[in-house]
């Protein structure tokens, strides 16, 4: 599933890295505390987590990965959203949790083998 | 004249929930004497309630006490702030309350304590103080230094709130006046333990939450007095200050 998919399917709004949305994703992962999701997020992934410092764009491109998520409500910081354009990492916000959104993408059959 | 002074500049009184009763201003000044600290800061979750007594107990048996508070930013990182004075530390904490939500509950998280310097409880703080306020590290930082206070990353060798656990590594554009590492690192050791904080000044503290524990660990400075001041010039190697050990 390709990123401006993922958007569409699920009404996610764009805060920035719009030059990324043709990626690919491949897998997904939930995380808050960066130095973790830095150590173990995989390449491809849709990252969903609440934080909105402009760090998880350089964990987002240190990982490989497809797009980032941010959720709870939760909105990125201003330099974030300058960050993710300039690496083209789309940040896409989700209103609910962590777990509701997880759970659509397992779903629609990313990370999910079956 | 400088002097070589043992500072210990994190430490939590009563009006920390995680913080024992013990942890008076009266108590938390005379343990910092025995322990022969010449400098201490009273740094309490996103509250200073209890520093303008702390200040007038030091006064009175000896000892520099700074104004100071632990805050949490919305990220869940703590930072130790230091101001000059207590007024300073109170416009901080009213920025604090203002974006700081939820009310505490004692017998969760523990009683909130607000004392004077001759041991006598004034009342509680209803706050959930040990909560995360919703200022951003950036807004922190830069509202503390127009106050003309500093930053101190806290514990920055820990899992838990700190800077580099919850944000992978010091973003380059923060502007800190340096970084704490807790007592289980050996300052000596701090940089080659703790990658990433090369950069800045290191001091350690004791982080106390019991009486015990206040002196546990500390940092020498040489200054010519112990003021905010002052360790502005020695974290930043000015005019003969410095941090000794």
């Amino acid at each position: 599933m390709r990123v401006k998919d993922l958007v569409e399917k699920f009404k996610l709004q764009v805060a920035g890295g719009k030059k990324g949305l043709d990626r690919e994703i491949t897998e997904g992962y939930c995380g808050d505390l960066l130095s973790e999701v830095m150590g173990n997020a995989p390449a491809g992934c849709a990252w969903l987590t609440v934080q909105g410092h402009q760090n998880i764009v350089a964990v987002a491109v240190l990982r490989e990965m497809a797009a980032i998520i941010i959720t709870g409500g939760q909105t990125p910081d201003a330099e974030t959203i300058q960050k993710a354009d300039q690496e083209g990492i789309p940040i896409l916000q989700w209103p609910d949790s962590s777990f509701r959104i997880a759970g659509r993408l397992f779903g629609a059959g990313i990370g999910n083998p079956a | 004249m400088l002097k070589k002074i043992k500072a210990d500049l994190h430490i939590h009184s009563c009006l920390s929930p995680c913080s024992d009763w013990d942890m008076s201003p009266k108590k938390v000044v005379q343990k910092s004497i025995e322990r022969q600290l010449g400098l201490i800061a009273i740094c309490d979750h996103n509250t200073a309630e209890n520093v303008a007594a702390t200040i007038r107990e030091g006064d009175r048996q000896g000892v520099a006490v700074l104004p100071g508070m632990e805050v949490c930013s919305k990220e869940e990182v703590h930072l130790v702030t230091l101001f000059r004075g207590i007024e300073d530390a109170l416009k901080m904490q009213e920025l604090i309350y203002a974006n700081l939500n939820g009310k505490n509950q004692p017998d969760v998280f523990g009683h909130q304590v607000i004392a004077d310097e001759h041991d006598k409880v004034l009342g509680e703080n209803p706050r959930l103080l040990i909560g995360a306020t919703g200022l951003s590290l950036n807004d922190i930082v830069a509202k503390v230094h127009q106050l003309g206070g500093i930053c101190i990353s806290s514990h920055v060798d820990r899992p838990s709130y700190s800077l580099i656990a919850q944000l992978g590594f010091i973003p380059a554009d923060l502007h800190l006046d340096a970084v704490e590492v807790s007592y289980r690192v050996p300052l000596e050791k701090a940089r080659a333990e703790v990658p990433g904080i090369e950069n800045y000044p290191c001091v350690t503290s004791s982080d106390a939450h019991f009486l015990h524990d206040i002196g546990k660990v500390w940092t020498e400075f040489l200054l010519a007095a112990p003021s905010l001041d002052e360790l502005i010039l020695a974290l930043a190697g000015k005019d003969g200050r410095r941090i000794v050990n």
